[in-house]
């Protein structure tokens, strides 16, 4: 293994240490987890908590500032953070109005925002929650959790945040948040395992020459595996394994996600092939961003989010950003 | 008759067995799961005792529910919220009684199990820790030793089943093959808790 780290038990702690020093617009408190936005609570504004296992980054720290997040907890790599984490950051930025946390649907998310949301509401902040699961690869939530959470939480968290900076009430912004995963769909491909620091060996063993289809952000297995393909080819089955799921009948925000190995040469140029793939199969595009979001460690790949948008939620989403991780007119 | 002690002294054997096998679980979470288990579940324990020690709650009860709040808030995951809810639910039950037989205990770890079953929807069958925990109970109505080796065969059992909960569900028929880490951990749990009843017996 080598990782530019200390020890597997302190990387969280250093990259938030490291991450405080970079960014002074932040308040990073290392010692409880909880990334908040300098300017947090905002007067009658709605606040906005996500939070999940840290290697994901710029997820979802990095999505902190004005028009996006007002506060996120970071766990420990790949493990969702604890109900304390949360409640504190619910506390930090909950200026009476309510908080909205953004939670991604995995067991341990889910369990644990579940049991912070009791925890903040006993303390009296008003607690709404939305579940993002937006990724086809699973396809049959009797036998399984249920559809992990993955690219649209960008999405999510970004309309969301334009619009509690809006000033728009917590049941509009949680309505806001739920229609924009509703109208997304995810799907993701591993060129490689990642390698956890905790483990320092890759997560699972993908020999040269195959790769994983519909795989989620958290080094697992996919949902099959194949011979190699090409850009192409893999353009094509992952968009079609989204519009197999739904038709999307506005147009839609395409993110081109790299799960945190893949350079953006290569991931250029797959994007080139998803719009290809749009363009054939008649679906218009409003806009698209490329680049490492919701990463999975050191893994190889890519996924591809699409979310169907409206004139309401185009203009939410063109809205001034200002954070780490995605920054635009402002 | 069971005391505070002996369920402080079951905490901290379940430590010392954790901290012995994190690497193996850890491994058995790598194929199917995100490889963190052993050391969520080491972190986790390392802070039960810790607390344990510092504020020494006097009542079995007590003892289950200080150190179920503690996983809660250190262990994260899907593993925090499900042990620390199997402890402290089983504490609850217990009340305040300064000593309790085993039966008593055998029926709170009853409601206890139940508990993580509502929490996490999983049913025996769905390869997860119920696997281990729910014929544990049962062969507890007998003896730990029982217990010890029902759960210890629940886990070995989940082995060629299909997961349906958790993160290893999403692999689908890949998931067949591979022990449960959840079960796994939950055997070394009711291991220690015979180990501990052995002690005493002595």
């Amino acid at each position: 293994m080598r990782m530019l780290i200390n020890v597997a038990e302190t990387v969280v702690a250093d990259a938030l240490r490291g991450m405080a020093a970079a960014h002074p617009e932040l308040t990073v408190d290392v010692e409880n987890r909880v990334i908040v936005r300098r300017d947090a609570p905002l007067a009658g504004k709605v606040g906005l908590v996500s939070g999940g296992g840290s290697g994901h980054e710029p997820l979802h720290g990095g999505f902190v500032g004005p028009g996006m997040l007002s506060a996120a907890c970071p766990g420990e790599v790949f493990t969702s953070p604890v109900p304390d984490q949360m409640v504190r950051a619910a506390a930090a930025v909950d200026s009476g109005a309510g908080v909205l946390f953004i939670v991604k649907n995995y067991t341990g998310d889910v369990l644990n925002f579940d049991m912070a949301a009791e925890l903040a509401e006993d303390e009296g902040i008003q607690i709404a929650k939305v579940l993002v699961n937006d990724d086809v690869a699973v396809t049959d939530s009797l036998y399984t959790a249920g559809r992990r959470g993955t690219g649209a939480t960008l999405f999510v968290e970004k309309i969301a945040g334009a619009a509690a900076d809006e000033g728009a009430p917590l049941e509009r912004v949680q309505a806001l948040a739920r229609q924009v995963n509703e109208n997304s769909r995810s799907f993701g491909v591993a060129l490689s395992a990642c390698t956890t620091p905790a483990k320092g060996s890759p997560t699972f063993d993908l020999p040269p020459g195959e790769l994983e289809l519909g795989v989620g952000i958290h080094g697992e297995p996919g949902r099959e595996r194949r011979a190699m393909m090409t850009s192409r080819e893999i353009a094509d089955f992952s968009v079609h394994a989204i519009l197999d799921d739904f038709t999307p009948r506005n147009p839609v925000l395409v993110l081109v996600n790299g799960m945190g190995a893949t350079p953006l040469l290569e991931l250029y140029g797959f994007n080139a092939e998803v719009q290809r793939v749009l363009t054939e199969r008649g679906v218009p595009v409003a806009r698209t961003l490329v680049g490492n979001y919701v990463t999975s460690l050191d893994m190889a790949g890519a996924s591809v989010t699409l979310c169907q948008v409206d004139e309401e939620l185009l203009r939410l989403w063109d809205a001034p950003v200002s954070t780490p991780g995605l920054r635009w007119g402002m | 008759m069971l005391d505070a002690d002996f369920f402080r002294r079951w905490m901290t054997a379940t430590a010392a067995s954790v901290d012995r096998e994190a690497e193996r679980l850890t491994d058995l979470d790598s194929p199917i799961g995100d490889a963190d288990h052993g050391s969520n579940m080491q972190r986790g324990f390392i802070a039960v005792v810790a607390t344990l020690e510092k504020e020494a709650p006097d009542t079995p009860g007590a003892v289950l529910m200080l150190a179920g709040r503690q996983l809660i808030s250190t262990v994260g995951g899907a593993s925090g919220p499900l042990y620390g809810t199997l402890l402290r639910r089983t504490g609850k039950e217990l009340g305040d009684a300064a000593e309790v037989d085993e039966a008593q205990f055998t029926d709170a770890l009853r409601t206890g199990v139940d508990a993580v079953m509502t929490l996490g929807g999983a049913a025996p069958g769905d390869k997860t820790m119920i696997d281990a925990l729910v014929p544990a109970v049962d062969a507890l109505e007998d003896s730990f030793t029982a217990a010890r080796a029902a759960a210890e065969e629940g886990a070995l059992a989940t082995t060629p089943l299909q997961a349906r909960k958790g993160r290893a569900s999403y692999l689908g028929e890949r998931s067949i093959g591979h022990q449960d880490p959840g079960a796994t951990s939950s055997a070394l749990l009711i291991a220690a808790l015979a180990e501990t009843a052995g002690e005493s017996d002595e």
